[in-house]
């Protein structure tokens, strides 16, 4: 029994640190899908969360914060957007260069404003989301077996969290079941022939990208108006990039891209329930590995040693049209 | 690379282009400066007087340029075959290790003349290791280079928290470090290079692979410009088709770039280890990889725009670190902002003000053509 509840306690810290990723992965999902890369999402999840901290900070309304985080996060895929689809530079050089911005405003602006080490202040009550019970949550506690998983691992989370999930088939409908989503996916694919038939690709690209950016405002708002109660400096910490991981892990498909986020999150939650702790079998593993896992996982199936993972064809290539 | 725009003079390509970019990423700079509440104009002079107005002031400010002459080489090198290097700074800490090894096994034995080009192939040498396994499975898998760099960035970093803590850290010891180095594990400084211009560098850390960075430089050029190979690197990074029709091996390009660029930031850990610190820390690298890029994109990827541009970032990371001083509600990330701004507009938006000069040498042309020809008249 004693097992049971810390494998429950695990899973339930699984569902908690995998919920960024999975917003942030979906979010690369739409602009890699239209042919955008984007190495920004760290970046824009950063922005969002020191946004979403800030304002809830100063209007002491949750709402308001998701809503700053949901507008940094657009204006910055919009620059991105700007430099990668108009000017046709570089994406990926792009993407570096938001991440610097964002980590170098994020941590200039909130020493200014708030003077708390770039940390935002402390939300509580309404400036910060609250779990959410499922009905007879606390009814049905002390059934064996179900009473725990129900009670403990599917209830009391945060909206925001059941939002995460709940986008996940949401976003294979739009991408599958759409005309918009098979028109995004085919400007990933073959732009020309988009154009050929009629539709602006520069303006379906961009709507790809301020979809990423709404996902990563949600993405940020969970970190610092949900998870944590408020912003501190680099709270992302290489989420962005684990998201961008899971991504490519999951090989472009939101089902999947749940799954990864869900794997790398138990990663996670087991590095840190195992600090110290021996391994049943294997023994005494570093943290380390632990951590890089996901890391390691990403770079061997890009090479192609557990199936193959081929990106949209035109990823990373500006659309030119031709004359 | 078809370039949509009309040819430039070089000297406005290379000089004017790179400088106006340069300028617009500063004024964006100056607004964060203002919205912070300060003065961007103070800040400018705090950091043009932090970073050479004194000798120990230029002192630090060529030490920090020496690591970005590095890194800078490493990503320009990759650039030029068409390859984003964005794992120099992994590799740079990878080369940490080689350099540590060289020193911890014969600091006491041995004096520093013999320990640095040890050191030297040390730190080139796992580099290059770390650079390897992206370009090989680019080359041969078809992984894409900038997401594996990426990734070996991450593990590196883990790989370098498990090392520091359990293998290389002296018995008793706390701190996630290596034990000091002896006389053989440190580097002489350049004293008397600045001293030949009166300047006195003080605890300045401006040591001798300086010269290093220099001499470096210079062997990139020679390998670009001066070489069959690189000869055929650029040809791949211009046209990876035309490399193939012409029978040029884009496996083996892909892989040697790769460990040269990898091998060119192992050699910056040179500089802060056996250099300032004379132990091998956590995070020693503190970005220096990611300043390679913008190094990289301000110097065009010429040597000779890369020693100018690693000085300009030396300057700003020695002026940001005045400007923290003297203004307490700007920290030094305000650098990373600028850095940032940098890569953006020198980088993703370099083409955004081409039409405007282009326009504007067009009309001054016709302009002096016009001319020309009433005189004629």
């Amino acid at each position: 029994m004693d097992f049971f509840h810390t494998i429950i306690a695990l899973l339930e810290s699984t569902i908690r640190v995998s919920v960024p990723l999975i917003f942030a992965a979906l979010a690369g999902l739409f602009t890699e899908r239209a042919g955008v890369f984007d190495i920004g999402l760290e970046g824009k999840m950063l922005g969002a969360a020191f946004a979403a901290g800030a304002v809830a900070a100063v209007t002491g309304s949750v709402f308001a914060g998701l809503l700053a985080a949901i507008l940094i996060s657009v204006l910055l895929s919009l620059v991105h957007g700007y430099a990668s689809i108009t000017q046709r530079g570089s994406q990926i050089v792009s993407g570096v260069a938001i991440n610097f911005v964002v980590a170098g405003s994020t941590v200039i602006l909130g020493e200014a404003w708030f003077r708390q080490g770039g940390r935002t202040p402390a939300l509580s009550g309404d400036a910060r989301f609250q779990t959410w019970n499922l009905p007879f949550a606390d009814a049905v506690k002390d059934v064996p077996i179900f009473g725990p998983i129900y009670s403990n691992l599917l209830s009391g989370h945060f909206l925001l969290t059941y939002l995460a999930f709940a986008l996940v088939p949401i976003s294979w409908w739009i991408l599958y079941r759409t005309r918009f989503g098979l028109r995004l996916r085919a400007v990933g694919e073959n732009p020309g022939a988009v154009d050929t038939a009629g539709i602006s690709v520069i303006w379906l690209r961009y709507r790809a990208v301020i979809c990423c950016g709404i996902l990563c405002g949600f993405a940020g708002a969970y970190l610092s108006l949900a998870m944590s109660a408020g912003f501190v400096k680099g709270m992302t910490a290489g989420k962005g990039y684990i998201a961008l991981a899971a991504l490519i892990f999951a090989k472009w498909r939101p089902l999947n891209i749940m799954l990864a986020c869900l794997i790398f999150g138990f990663l996670d939650a087991l590095a840190i329930r195992l600090q110290g702790n021996p391994l049943p079998l294997i023994g005494q593993v570093p943290v380390q590995l632990m951590q890089a896992l996901p890391y390691i996982l990403t770079v061997i199936l890009l090479a192609g040693f557990i199936g193959k993972a081929i990106p949209p064809k035109a990823g990373g290539i500006p659309y030119v049209k031709e004359r | 690379m078809s370039n949509p725009y009309a040819k430039l003079p070089n000297w406005a390509e290379y000089g004017l282009i790179p400088l106006v970019n340069l300028v617009v990423a500063f004024l964006v700079a100056g607004l964060v400066v203002l919205l912070v509440g300060e003065n961007p104009l103070k800040a400018a002079y705090h950091m043009v007087n932090g970073a050479f107005g004194r000798g120990e002031y230029i002192g630090f400010t060529l030490y920090y340029a020496t690591t970005f002459i590095f890194t800078g080489l490493s990503v320009a090198v990759a650039f030029h075959a068409g390859l984003f290097n964005i794992g120099s700074e992994g590799q740079a800490y990878i080369g940490g290790i080689g350099v540590a090894l060289a020193c911890l096994w014969l600091d006491r034995t041995m004096p520093w003349f013999l320990v640095f080009p040890l050191a030297i192939i040390g730190s080139a040498a796992f580099g290059a290791l770390w650079a390897f396994l992206p370009g090989w499975l680019q080359a041969k898998r078809g992984s894409h280079i900038v997401i594996t760099t990426i990734m070996f960035n991450f593990i590196a970093s883990s790989l370098m928290v498990y090392l520091l803590t359990r293998v290389l850290k002296p018995l008793g010891s706390m701190a996630p470090q290596t034990r000091t180095f002896e006389a053989g594990g440190q580097l002489p400084k350049l004293d008397w290079l600045l001293s030949i211009f009166g300047l006195d560098i003080g605890n300045a850390p401006f040591n001798i692979s300086f010269l290093l960075a220099l001499l470096a430089a210079f062997g990139v050029w020679v390998l670009i410009w001066r070489t069959r190979f690189g000869y055929e690197m650029r040809t791949m990074g211009h046209s990876p088709s035309a490399a193939r029709y012409a029978g040029i091996s884009e496996t083996r390009i892909t892989i040697i770039v790769m460990m040269i660029s990898g091998g060119l930031a192992g050699m910056m850990a040179l500089n802060p280890i056996m250099g300032e610190q004379f132990r091998m820390q956590l995070d020693f690298v503190q970005g220096a990889g990611f300043v390679g890029i913008a190094v990289a994109l301000m110097g065009r990827s010429h040597p000779a725009g890369i020693i100018p541009a690693a000085i300009l970032f030396g300057m700003l990371y020695q002026g940001g670190a005045e400007i923290a001083f003297e203004m307490p509600a700007i920290s030094r990330d305000m650098i990373v902002i600028i850095q940032g701004l940098v890569i953006l507009f020198a980088g993703a938006l370099e083409n955004m003000f081409r039409p405007a000069i282009g326009r504007a040498f067009a009309s001054f042309g016709q302009r002096s053509a016009a001319a020309a020809q009433t005189k004629g008249a």
